[in-house]
């Protein structure tokens, strides 16, 4: 992606669209759209230089509330629309959005590949543990033994954790944010516009219909400073302000109180440490362990767009622009004479 | 084989033996899948194309990469016949069989005529060979093949023999045997050497003593047809009258790949192909991913929907956007066809149609998904088909499915198959100039842009590149309000919409030539075809209107909209037949739309029509009208 000084100073409201939005009254979704609509005019991106792809789902109607390019897909299929796109479109800034159903059920294939060849997307999951558009069946992130319509006696299904499958498939930058957190979900998503390859954010999202509070514990007064740990790279991970850290011993995370073992036991995050580490990290949840917020991994390896373009660039040098005269006559070929 | 009245001639080449003149010939060359068939039938395609003769060509192998040594089920074939006419398909029943082994015998002889050339590798014919396939070891021996002239050749003896000297392992050494067999067909039919020298000189660059070892076993297999006194005639086959010009040998996938590169050329553009390997389209992937030069960027895929994706991606970014797949992933791709059709953005998708339903026969030629081209999709979803005729024709058609999926907007559906895809004939390499040009414009004007505003001729809405300042907009799977684009749940606007979108496709009537017609525009009986069939059809018709009867043929290249000489061709005759492989998809078509008693003529063994089975079923039908014809 190549940032460009745009001409015109770009403000949130050149980022807003006519169209009504249509999610429930109280749905996380209004502010993360908020939030894109402040950060998109920071990135010092020209405004048609942004593509919004997204799938299906209530989160997939992101891009009609965005204005720059977009395209309202089909289920689950978003990350490939948005490769073959960015792949001949380098120079776009491309941002998939998607859901917990959308994204980890029938599109699981497509965002995981992504993941894995590090295309340079910035892929948005909004995961609120819940299908929403269909009205309120479990998903693939959905807690054991949650009842929902499709599971009246409780789900028996495991659910995935996004960023474990993130980090399975090889991402480059895994980041988590909350949909109440808007500072910090700004500053992800700067982070995220930055990064060079795929960048995963999973935002934590409130649905008021089917599943309310699903992240309250981490997101709400009074309960979020037990729970909730935003990591800072090269800072130690303190939380419950400050008094609490956590201290990673051969990737077991433990929680430990502050004053009693010295802010310098506490263990130091590092983006770039080891994918063990990143791994028990994303990983920590209540009610033991507090939840992670912020960059949790980034690391630094070649786009497949840039890999690719590059061996256009080689053949080109190396061969010349092709000719058509050239390809039609290449191949054994005789002549017949008149 | 057919001959000519020539007598035999006293040839300076012909080593002191008689030599008989041939109209065509059709040789199979048949072994194991690991023995090299294929790539002896390519070589002896390319030096019969060189020295001048028309030709058509039929591999046919199993699906499995190494199939048990020895058993019929891994049996390889490739079949050619040339000649010195017009030739339009490989031939019904070989002339000449080559056969490495008892289980290549056991499997095409039944597909011998009485007097057929059958030559054998008797070093293969060993007791536990012939027992695996069910043969007596005595086969060679007994009355098996007294129908047939059969040469008995130690082919493995002559190639360990003619590679004493070589520092090969006697496992390599074996492996050139085929040469031997194409060194031996070569001089049987009077063909030069020096093609195939010169081919292993070039394949073999980094490997001399490899490029050496074929080229002495190639020599050594023709010197052994020189001096032994079995074959006592040789063949010649004069050159066929071929339009004058540079040709050039080229399979349905090849000519499909070039195809796509030179289209988005004529658009100015580059190509980006998304795909998922497939059998028997796999080709087109592996051909366009050597044309990074062109611009051309291909994507695996993780899967066959991806491929597609990918591709719709590609093409609302602004690029010639095509996908390949066969059947079954022509099934996966039905959601996002609609996607591409509701979002009126330009893509081909190319099905090499294979045997079905379901994996089916992945290496076998059917034509069962026309159906499925027409209608496989949600919602009312139609879009243009476009199906190619022949191996060469499959060029052609790619740019015409990228002329009509850029003009019109709208996804384009390419049918070949894996006959044609597979199949090879030589190619007449068009001048750049005579090729047809794809003027795309681009809106960039950003007063009164409205994203399906269409044009009033084509009903296209403006294509727009990502990236063009001051065009933002959205476009989805949801119906869209005509002119603006934006969401619509409208009664009246999504049945205005389905009926637009259905009318752009059948304008484009309007813009496309006539079905070809060999023959007559009225007579006793038109045989309607469509696709890879159009060389036996073609063949076939010209063996029944010499004989006298009032037969034509008509071809569908356009199948979806159908040109505008269909609806008259179809009333001028007695009686119509389609002739498809398949149970009568297209003849199902016609009788929709055109209420004509067609009468189907159809076959679904994952071959391809025999010109002869043709013949028989039409003679059989004109004599008795009212039967169905069903082969």
């Amino acid at each position: 992606m190549s940032v460009a000084t745009p001409l015109v100073k770009l403000s949130r409201n050149d980022f807003k669209t006519e169209q009504e939005v249509r999610w429930c009254p109280g749905c996380g979704d209004y502010a993360i759209l908020a939030q894109f609509q402040k950060v998109f005019p920071t990135l010092g991106i020209p405004r048609e230089q942004f593509a919004v792809i997204s799938g299906i789902g209530c989160s997939s109607r992101f891009p009609y509330y965005m204005n720059t390019y977009g395209f309202h897909t089909i289920h689950g299929r978003a990350p490939a629309v948005a490769t073959g796109l960015k792949i001949m479109n380098p120079e776009l800034s491309v941002w998939v959005i998607t859901g917990d159903g959308d994204g980890l059920s029938i599109g699981g294939n497509h965002l995981i590949h992504a993941m894995r060849r590090n295309i340079d997307l910035n892929i948005v999951l909004f995961n609120n543990q819940i299908y929403g558009l269909t009205k309120g069946q479990y998903s693939p992130t959905s807690e054991f033994g949650k009842r929902t319509k499709s599971t009246p006696y409780g789900s028996v299904d495991t659910p995935f954790m996004p960023l474990s499958v993130a980090l399975g498939a090889e991402a480059s930058f895994i980041a988590r944010a909350a949909d109440r957190e808007q500072k910090l979900l700004g500053d992800i998503l700067t982070e995220a516009a930055k990064h060079k390859g795929t960048s995963f954010v999973e935002i934590y999202q409130n649905c008021p219909i089917f599943n309310d509070g699903a992240f309250f514990n981490i997101t709400e007064k009074g309960t979020k400073d037990d729970n909730q740990l935003v990591v800072e790279h090269g800072k130690p991970l303190v939380f419950n302000k400050g008094k609490q850290g956590v201290i990673f011993d051969c990737y077991n995370p433990r929680v430990v109180n502050v004053d009693e073992v010295g802010l310098e036991a506490i263990t130091i995050h590092r983006e770039d440490g080891p994918l063990g580490y990143h791994l028990a990290l994303a990983r920590m949840h209540g009610p033991e362990l507090p939840t992670a917020l912020g960059v949790i991994r980034r690391v630094e390896r070649p786009s497949y767009d840039e890999l690719v373009n590059a061996q256009v660039e080689t053949e080109i040098d190396k061969k010349g622009r092709g000719d058509l005269r050239e390809l039609l006559q290449s191949g054994h070929r005789w002549t017949v004479e008149g | 084989m057919s001959t000519d009245t020539s007598s035999p001639m006293g040839d300076p080449e012909s080593n002191g033996r008689s030599v008989e003149s041939l109209e065509t010939v059709a040789i199979r060359f048949a072994g194991d899948s690991g023995d090299g068939m294929q790539l002896t039938g390519t070589q002896f395609t390319s030096t019969t194309a060189i020295v001048g003769n028309d030709l058509a060509t039929f591999p046919d192998y199993p699906a499995e990469i190494r199939a048990p040594a020895g058993t019929v089920a891994g049996v390889s074939g490739f079949q050619i016949q040339f000649g010195s006419l017009d030739i339009h398909t490989p031939g019904d029943r070989p002339d000449v069989l080559v056969a490495m082994n008892p289980a290549a015998l056991k499997v095409n002889l039944p597909t011998l005529e009485p007097g057929a050339m059958i030559f054998v590798n008797t070093d293969a014919f060993d007791a536990r060979s012939c027992e695996k396939v069910d043969m007596p070891e005595t086969v060679l021996e007994d009355d098996t093949l007294h129908a047939f002239r059969v040469f008995k050749v130690p082919f493995t003896t002559l190639t360990r023999g003619a590679l004493e000297e070589s520092a090969l392992t006697t496992r390599e050494k074996d492996r050139c045997k085929n040469f031997l067999a194409l060194g031996l067909m070569y001089f049987v039919f009077g063909r030069p050497l020096e093609h195939t020298e010169k081919w292993l000189d070039q394949k073999f660059a980094k490997k001399p003593d490899m490029a050496d070892a074929n080229k002495r076993v190639l020599r050594a297999g023709f010197n052994y047809g020189v001096t032994t006194e079995t074959i006592a005639t040789t063949y010649k086959v004069a050159p066929a009258p071929i339009k004058p010009g540079t040709y050039r040998q080229v399979t349905g996938n090849t000519a499909t790949a070039i195809g796509f590169v030179a289209a988005a050329k004529l658009a100015d553009n580059d190509l980006f192909l998304g795909s998922y390997p497939i059998t028997p389209a796999s080709d087109i992937l592996h051909e366009l991913s050597k044309y990074k030069h062109f611009g051309v960027r291909t994507f695996q895929a993780e899967d066959e929907i991806a491929g597609i994706a990918s591709a719709i991606g590609a093409a609302f970014g602004g690029s010639i956007s095509i996908t390949t797949t066969s059947g079954p992933g022509l099934a996966l791709k039905g959601e996002a066809i609609g996607l591409a059709i509701m979002t009126e953005l330009p893509l081909v998708i190319v099905n090499v149609q294979r045997g079905g339903p379901s994996t089916g026969l992945p290496t076998k030629t059917e034509q069962s998904d026309l159906l499925q081209a027409m209608y496989g999709r949600n919602g009312e979803a139609p879009m243009p088909v476009v199906a190619a005729a022949t191996p060469a024709d499959c060029f052609d058609t790619a740019i015409e499915c990228v002329r009509l999926a850029t003009k019109y907007m709208t996804p384009v559906m390419m049918l070949t198959d894996g006959y044609i895809a597979n199949g090879a004939e030589p190619w007449r390499v068009p001048d750049v100039e005579e090729l047809p040009k794809i003027p795309v414009q681009f809106r960039t004007e950003v007063e009164d842009f409205k994203p399906y505003e269409r044009d009033v001729v084509t009903l296209a809405r403006p294509w727009v590149k990502v990236g063009t300042p001051g065009l933002e907009h959205r476009i989805g799977g949801l119906e869209k309000a005509e002119g603006s684009g934006n969401v619509s749940y409208d009664p009246g606007n999504h049945e205005h919409m389905i009926r637009r979108r259905a009318e752009k496709v059948d304008r484009i009537a309007n813009d496309i030539p006539d079905a070809e017609v060999i023959g007559d525009t009225q007579g006793d009986l038109l045989i309607v075809g469509w696709g890879g069939t159009y060389g036996a059809l073609r063949a076939a018709t010209t063996v029944l209107r010499k004989r006298g009867h009032k037969v034509s043929h008509m071809h569908l290249r356009h199948v979806h909209p159908m040109p505008k000489n269909v609806e008259p061709m179809l009333r001028s005759f007695g009686t119509v037949v389609a002739a498809e492989l398949n149970l009568g998809q297209l003849r199902h078509i016609l009788r929709e739309r055109f209420l004509v008693d067609v009468k189907g003529l159809n076959k679904v063994q994952g071959q391809p029509f025999m010109v002869s089975e043709i013949v028989s079923k039409i003679e059989a039908l004109l004599g008795s009208p009212s039967q169905e014809a069903v082969l």
